[in-house]
C-alpha cells in the first residue's frame, strides 16, 4: 500500500452534522388516496367495489332508520304512519316500542315507584369501582369500595336493614379471626380458621340473629322478589356481580394450578378444565334444576344468586388461563429476586408478580368480562328476563306489538354495545397508563 | 504469565478476616435429575472474607452460591449460614435469605416499581421498617452507588451499568451480613462494568463478607483474599490470588487461566 493510498484511507472528522428535519412533500390526501386505494388495477377494483357494497347497504337502510316513527302506540298505527307519509310500500322503523317499553328493557318488572333504588345502586357502583379503575378520584373513597356489594344487594332487593349489617359482620369477623391468628399460626391455618368460623355464622346465627333483631328493632326496605327483575337490571346485576366476583377467583385458581401442593394443584385443573369444557348454558340449566335436587327441600335459594355463582364460576375459567398466560411471561428472575430478598410467597405475588402478570393479562381479561357480560342473555333459557329475548318476546305477546322484531335488537345491541366499548377504551387506557409507568 | 492489574488503588485497611464462621458448607451434594451438579463440597468462610468463584460454564459455580440462599435445594451434606442450617424449614430459609444479599447476571429489578420503591419493598415488608425510614436507608445507598438522581425512574430508563447498581442497592438496604454476587457484570457493556466493579470494591472494603462468581480477574486480584475453581462441580483449587495466578497447581487450573487471560 501507497503512502498516498494510506492517507486518503485515514480519515478524520473534523466538524459533526447537525439534525436535520426529513425531507417534506410526503404526506397530503391525494398521495394517500394514490397509496392506499388506488395503488394498481386490483385494488382501484376492490375500492370501487367496496364503495358500491356500502352504498347499496346505506340505500338499504337509511329509508327505514329515517322513516322512524317515535309516536304510535301499536306496530299497526306505526305502519299505518309510515305509508301515509312515505307512500304505499315504504320502510321504516317503528321505535315506538321503545318509547312505550324503554323502562321494561332497562328494569324489567321492577316496581315502577322503587325505580330509584337500581338507579342509586348504578350510579353507587362508580363511586365504587372509581378507586380502583382511576388514579385521579380520591383515595379516601375506597372504603365505600368493601361496603357497597352489600349495600347494593340490599338496594336492589329490600329487606330487613339487619341483613347486609349482619352478612357484612360475618365478613368482618372472619377477617378479624385471619388477622389476629396469622402471625402466630400462620397463613393457612388462620385462614382456614377464620373461613370455618364465618360458614358456621353464616349456617346457623346469621338467620335467627337478623330475625331477633328485627323483631326488637324493625327497618328496612320493601322486599322485591328476584322474579321482578329482567331487562338491563339483570344483566348489569349478573355482568357486575360475575365480574366482581370473577377475577379474585381466576386469579386464586391460576395460582393454584401453578402450586407445588398436588392437592390445591389438582383440584384447581379438574375445576378449570370442567367448567372450560362444558358448554355454559349447561351450567345454567345446573343451576335452575338440579341444584334443587340436591338442597334440602323448602331452602330458598335464589335463582339469580344461583346464575350468578355460574356464570361467576364460568368466567374465573377463563380468566384464570389468561393470567396463567401473564405468570408464564414472567422472567424467572423475578420470583428469584423476590426470594432472595426473603418475601415470603403471598408477598411475592401480591407486590411482584400479580401486578406484572396482570398487567400482561389485561387485555384477555378484558375480553372475558365483556364475553360474559353478554353471555348473561343465556339466562333466558332458565326463564329469566334477559333483555335480548326475555323481554321482546313478553312485549311481543302483547298484541299491539306482535311482528316487532328489529327494533328491540338494535336498541339492546346499541346498549351493549355501548357499554362494552366503554370497557374495552378503559382497558386500553389502563394498558397505556401502565405502559408509561414502565417506559 | 501477565498478572492482570485492576487500575484503582484499593483501601485494605477496613478488610479482616475474623475468626468467626459466616458460612459453612459440609460435605454437600446436589443432583439435578440423574446429573451430579456438586459433588462434596466442603468449604468454610470467614467472616470478612472475600471470595472470587472461578471455573469453566457448567462448572456448578453459580448452582454453589445459589444453594448459600435456598435459591436451590441440596440433597445431601450441610449448609450452615449465620449459624441457621438450611433445611425444608421455611422459617430458617426466610431468615438466612434476610441475612444474605444476592446480586444477579441479569439485575433481576423490578419493571414495575420505581428504583426507590424497588430498594424500598423489602425493608418495609420483610423487615418492617417505617416508609420513611425505608426511603431514607435507600438514599443513603442509591448514593453510596452514585445515582441518587435516578430514584424516581424505571428500571428500563436506566443503563445496565446503572441498573445493576441499583441492584447491588436493593440488596444493600437489608443490611446483610452476606453479599453474593452470580456473574454481576456478565451482561455488561465493556464500559459499564468498571463502575460496577468499583461499586463491589467499596463493598468490600468496608469488610463486607463476598461471595463473587465471577470471570474478572483483575477484580479478583485486587480484592479476593482466596480464589476457588471449581470444575466438574467440584473445587479443584484454592489458593490466595498470588499464589492463584502465579503458581496454579492443577492443570486444569493452568489450562482455564490461560484461556481466560488470553495470552
Amino acid at each position: 500500500m501507497s503512502d498516498t493510498q494510506a492517507h486518503s484511507v485515514a480519515y478524520v472528522r473534523d466538524t459533526m452534522l447537525p439534525q436535520q428535519p426529513a425531507p417534506a412533500g410526503q404526506s397530503g390526501a391525494v398521495q394517500w388516496l394514490r397509496e392506499n386505494l388506488f395503488s394498481g388495477w386490483l385494488n382501484t377494483l376492490l375500492t370501487l367495489l367496496g364503495v358500491a357494497l356500502i352504498y347499496t347497504l346505506v340505500m338499504h337502510f337509511l329509508p327505514w332508520f329515517l322513516h322512524g316513527v317515535w309516536d304510535a302506540n301499536s306496530i299497526k298505527e306505526c305502519r299505518t304512519i309510515i305509508t301515509d307519509r312515505y307512500g304505499e310500500g315504504a320502510t321504516g322503523a317503528c321505535w315506538a316500542v321503545i318509547r312505550e317499553r324503554w323502562h321494561q328493557f332497562i328494569f324489567g318488572f321492577y316496581p315502577p315507584e322503587l325505580y330509584w333504588r337500581p338507579i342509586l345502586t348504578f350510579l353507587l357502583l362508580f363511586v365504587a369501582v372509581g378507586p380502583l379503575l382511576f388514579t385521579w378520584v380520591p383515595r379516601v373513597l375506597a372504603w365505600f369500595t368493601p361496603v357497597y356489594p352489600f349495600l347494593a344487594v340490599w338496594l336492589l332487593w329490600g329487606g330487613s336493614g339487619w341483613t347486609p349489617l349482619m352478612i357484612f359482620a360475618g365478613f368482618v369477623l372472619g377477617a378479624a379471626i385471619l388477622l389476629v391468628l396469622s402471625p402466630r399460626l400462620g397463613s393457612i391455618m388462620a385462614f382456614s380458621i377464620g373461613a370455618f368460623v364465618a360458614i358456621l355464622y353464616f349456617l346457623f346465627v346469621v338467620g335467627p340473629l337478623i330475625d331477633g333483631l328485627q323483631a326488637i328493632l324493625p327497618w328496612g326496605l320493601e322486599s322485591v322478589d328476584s322474579a321482578k327483575f329482567g331487562g338491563f337490571l339483570l344483566a348489569i346485576t349478573l355482568g357486575v356481580g360475575g365480574i366482581m366476583m370473577s377475577l379474585p377467583l381466576g386469579i386464586v385458581l391460576a395460582l393454584g394450578r401453578q402450586s407445588d401442593m398436588p392437592l390445591v394443584k389438582g383440584f384447581s385443573v379438574v375445576f378449570i378444565e370442567f367448567i372450560r369444557g362444558v358448554p355454559l348454558i349447561t351450567l345454567l340449566f345446573v343451576a335452575s334444576l338440579l341444584l334443587n335436587y340436591f338442597l334440602p327441600p323448602g331452602t330458598n335459594f335464589d335463582i339469580i344468586l344461583r346464575v350468578m355463582i355460574l356464570v361467576t364460576f364460568f368466567a374465573a375459567a377463563y380468566i384464570a388461563e389468561v393470567i396463567r398466560g401473564g405468570l408464564a411471561a414472567l422472567p424467572r428472575g423475578q420470583y428469584e429476586a423476590a426470594d432472595a430478598l426473603g418475601l415470603d410467597y403471598w408477598k411475592a405475588q401480591r407486590l411482584i408478580i400479580l401486578p406484572q402478570a396482570l398487567k400482561i393479562s389485561i387485555p384477555g381479561i378484558v375480553s372475558t368480562f365483556i364475553g360474559m357480560f353478554k353471555d348473561t342473555t343465556l339466562v333466558v333459557f332458565v326463564g329469566l328476563f334477559d333483555p335480548l329475548k326475555g323481554i321482546p318476546d313478553f312485549i311481543r305477546a302483547d298484541f299491539n306489538w306482535k311482528g316487532i322484531y328489529w327494533e328491540p335488537f338494535i336498541f339492546v345491541g346499541a346498549i351493549f354495545f355501548i357499554l362494552n366499548f366503554a370497557m374495552s377504551r378503559y382497558s386500553m387506557s389502563l394498558e397505556r397508563r401502565l405502559q408509561r409507568d414502565n417506559h | 504469565m501477565t498478572e492482570p492489574q485492576f487500575e484503582r488503588q484499593v483501601d485494605r485497611s477496613h478488610m479482616q478476616v475474623s475468626d468467626e464462621v459466616a458460612i459453612q458448607i459440609e460435605n454437600m451434594n446436589k443432583w439435578y435429575g440423574q446429573f451430579h451438579v456438586l459433588r462434596d463440597i466442603d468449604l468454610t468462610v470467614q467472616r470478612g472474607e472475600r471470595i472470587v468463584i472461578a471455573g469453566p460454564s457448567g462448572s456448578g459455580k453459580s448452582t454453589l452460591i445459589r444453594c448459600i440462599n435456598r435459591l436451590e435445594e441440596h440433597q445431601a451434606g450441610k449448609i450452615i449460614v449465620d449459624g441457621i442450617e438450611l433445611t425444608n424449614d421455611l422459617k430458617n430459609i426466610d431468615k438466612v435469605r434476610r441475612e444474605v444479599g444476592m446480586v444477579f447476571q441479569h439485575f433481576n429489578l423490578f419493571p414495575h416499581l420505581t428504583i426507590l420503591e424497588n430498594l424500598t419493598l423489602a425493608p418495609i415488608w420483610v423487615r418492617k421498617t417505617p416508609k420513611k425510614e425505608a426511603e431514607a436507608t435507600a438514599m443513603h445507598y442509591l448514593e453510596k452507588v452514585k445515582i441518587p438522581e435516578q430514584a424516581d425512574k424505571y428500571p428500563g430508563q436506566l443503563s445496565g451499568g446503572q441498573q445493576q447498581r441499583v441492584a447491588i442497592a436493593r440488596s444493600l438496604c437489608m443490611k446483610p451480613r452476606i453479599m453474593l454476587f452470580d456473574e454481576p457484570t456478565s451482561a455488561l457493556d465493556p464500559e459499564m462494568i468498571k463502575e460496577v466493579l468499583d461499586t463491589m470494591i467499596e463493598l468490600a472494603e468496608e469488610g463486607m463478607t463476598m461471595l463473587c462468581v465471577t470471570h474478572e480477574m483483575g477484580f479478583a486480584q485486587a480484592v479476593a483474599n482466596r480464589v476457588i475453581f471449581m470444575a466438574d462441580g467440584q473445587i479443584v483449587e484454592q489458593n490466595n490470588p498470588h499464589d492463584f495466578f502465579n503458581n496454579p497447581k492443577s492443570e486444569r487450573t493452568q489450562q482455564f487461566l490461560s484461556q481466560i487471560l488470553g495470552h
